[in-house]
């Protein structure tokens, strides 16, 4: 049984900024939905509140980046990038203020549809210059994420996981590199977030099936160790395979394409992810399966790589965890 | 189309649904019919012009987002019956208040008690943040603040178009925190758009509580005014200043009715919770009880079975 951390970030982000007066926190009225009301509440020098106003907080931060601090700044991830992008642009990245934007309920980790899903976030991040780019995939990558973003010297971007949040690894966040969770021959897996999980999911399935899997969990996405990936794609036979929660347009998809093509790499690739469509409302484990983001697709992704069928079906596979829907973890309704 | 009931009736209706279905899924926007149920039942009951419904009373699943590939996508508006140039047009800004928005639909007898049903399950169009698909929804609203533009857009061009109906936004007063209201204030002052009409639910509430405590945003209605909107305050669980203040003139610009109200109006336990009211979950199963009993009470309901 997999162990299940609650809410890692709150106790993460009060054990790493208590104390330190360069370290601030700011919130736009979803305090308790970001797991900062406790520290809000113990806290409260640190925290600045800055309501419903996204693009004033984007440049207030860089305004105080100029003063000497590196704010924290927390909403949605959707609402930190999509209406103050021109101030995310000009008042943070250009600067390279070190502003850390933690930015939650990533993908479609959110039942609240169209206007709450990020589907494309890491895509916009990807191609701003000067802009890091983190996504945690455990607790213990959430545990680590504020150390992980406050070594980097300059802006950036990450994706948190919050709530109920599974343990998968044992290290902390080493910013630039990348994760080795299996070492096959035949096919290697890439993954991110919530992805990793499901890719674990599939893992004995497919070792019963007679498939050597390289496995990859990426932490880091910019910057990006592009030597070490094709070292794993120079060791398998049949190609590469990435599933995120993300469009497959600028992804972790297109970062692995683009590495390849650089490189002059023939093998196949399958990107798997959100087909150039958005997503709507919907429990996270009906999202990923209607959108093919689960471990299930990603087996139904390796048939078509190898172009073998191994019968594997939904009860082949490792068991799926259901969140609650009305966990006391969670504060809201979002 | 005229509803039977009267406001007052629809009112109690919304409150009763929107309590019966959090009390069912431990949880939910409850406060928001406190606050809103009079706005909304005004709105439906008697002041929108609206023409039949033009989509099932029970809501289709969910049926694919625009695309190119999806010819048959349609908008929840037919909820509100036809785009037609003399009926009026309304969009719910607050997509959280969904709930309550599906409950007034249903009072109105523009869906079937079913489609509440739907709420929030997997494949249903009956989104628990109104989506466009959703019923009674035309525009996508859950990025708070682009209502009020997207309805000053909407009644310009109706005005272009020598169209009669009105274009009314149902708004919070989070929204005001958000730079892009004042915007469309100043658009719609700047251009004259007087067929543009918005109530909002002033119950000085936010997702991290009492909104002075999370961002001030002082006077609104003198804001307002300076920003050149007809500005008109009222209690908002006040019916007839509600009709009185729909009915001030406002030439060349638009009208905005400030709804003071209560965020525990007629379910007096919730006080309990305040200041934080966005969205009541119960904590513990005694709680749950507790709230049952007394808020059936207040509604002059049985409380509802929690056993299945
Ligand atoms: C642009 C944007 N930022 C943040 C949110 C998250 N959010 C949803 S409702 C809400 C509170 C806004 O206050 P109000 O609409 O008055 O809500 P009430 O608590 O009164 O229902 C917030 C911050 C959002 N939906 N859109
Ligand atoms: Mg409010």
């Amino acid at each position: 049984m997999v162990e299940m951390v609650s809410r890692p970030y709150a106790s993460a982000f009060e054990k790493f900024a208590a104390g330190n007066p360069d370290i601030l926190c700011l919130s736009a009225d979803l305090t308790s939905s970001c797991e900062i009301d406790g520290f809000r509440d113990r806290h409260p020098d640190q925290f600045v509140s800055m309501g419903m106003a996204e693009q004033n907080m984007m440049s207030f931060a860089g305004g105080l980046g100029l003063a000497g601090f590196r704010p924290f700044i927390h909403t949605f991830g959707v609402f930190m990038y999509r209406r103050p992008y021109d101030q995310l642009m000009a008042s943070v990245a250009y600067p390279r203020r070190k502003v850390r934007l933690m930015g939650f309920l990533p993908g479609i980790t959110t039942p609240g549809g169209m206007t709450h899903q990020s589907i494309e976030d890491i895509a916009v991040m990807r191609s701003i210059p000067n802009m890091s780019i983190l996504e945690t995939g455990d607790a213990t990558e959430v545990e680590s994420i504020c150390e992980a973003a406050d070594s980097i010297d300059g802006p950036v971007w990450c994706r948190v996981l919050r709530g109920s949040v599974p343990r998968l690894f044992d290290t902390p966040i080493r910013v630039g590199e990348m994760r080795v969770l299996s070492e096959g021959s035949d096919v290697l897996v890439v993954t991110a977030g919530i992805t990793t999980e499901e890719a674990m999911r599939a893992r004995s399935a497919l070792s019963r099936a007679g498939l050597s899997i390289r496995h990859i969990h990426l932490h880091t996405i910019k910057p990006f160790d592009h030597a070490q990936l094709l070292d794993h794609i120079g060791s398998v036979r049949h190609g590469v395979i990435t599933l995120e929660n993300h469009v497959t347009e600028g992804g972790i998809g297109s970062l692995v394409a683009e590495t390849m093509a650089d490189a002059g790499v023939g093998k196949r690739l399958i990107r798997l992810g959100l087909k150039d469509t958005y997503a709507h409302g919907g429990s996270r484990a009906y999202l990923m399966r209607y959108y093919g983001l689960d471990a299930l697709a990603l087996v139904r992704g390796i048939e078509t790589l190898t172009g073998q069928e191994f019968g594997i079906t939904e009860d082949d596979l490792d068991h799926a965890r259901v969140d609650d829907v009305h966990s006391l973890v969670k504060a809201e309704a979002l | 189309m005229r509803n039977e009931k009267t406001t007052e009736e629809v009112a109690l209706g919304i409150r009763r649904r929107v309590f019966e279905h959090a009390m069912r899924n431990n949880g939910g926007y409850l406060s928001q019919a406190c606050s809103a149920a009079e706005q909304l039942a005004w709105l439906y009951n008697e002041e929108l012009r609206l023409g039949e419904p033009t989509l099932p009373a029970i809501p289709a699943p969910f049926g694919g987002v625009p695309s190119a590939d999806n010819p048959d996508y349609h908008t929840g508006a037919g909820y509100n019956g036809p785009a037609a140039p003399e009926y009026d047009r309304l969009f719910i800004a607050p997509a959280h208040y969904a709930l309550v928005a599906y409950a007034t639909l249903i009072e109105t007898g523009r869906m079937a008690p079913e489609g509440l049903e739907m709420f929030n399950k997997d494949g249903s169009s009956v989104e628990m943040i109104g989506a466009e698909h959703s019923p009674g929804m035309e525009v996508h609203n859950g990025t708070l603040g682009i209502g009020l533009s997207t309805g000053a857009g909407l009644a310009w061009g109706r005005k272009r178009r020598g169209e009669p109906g009105r274009t009314w936004v149902f708004m919070s007063d989070g929204e005001v925190q958000e730079g892009q209201t004042w915007e469309a204030v100043q658009a719609c002052a700047h251009h004259g758009i007087d067929n543009l009409f918005a109530i909002m639910d002033v119950n000085d509430q936010q997702c991290d509580g009492a909104m002075s405590s999370v961002m001030d945003v002082g006077d609104i209605a003198a804001k307002f005014r300076v920003f050149g909107a007809h500005c008109v305050e009222v209690d908002g669980h006040d019916l007839n200043a509600i009709r009185e203040a729909a009915a001030e003139p406002h030439e060349g610009r638009p009208l905005i009715i400030l709804a003071r109200t209560s965020p525990f109006h007629t379910m007096s336990i919730l006080e309990e919770r305040f200041p934080r009211l966005h969205y009541v979950r119960f904590k513990s199963e005694d709680e749950r009880a507790r709230f049952n009993v007394s808020i059936a009470a207040d509604l002059g309901v049985a409380p509802v079975d929690l056993s299945e």
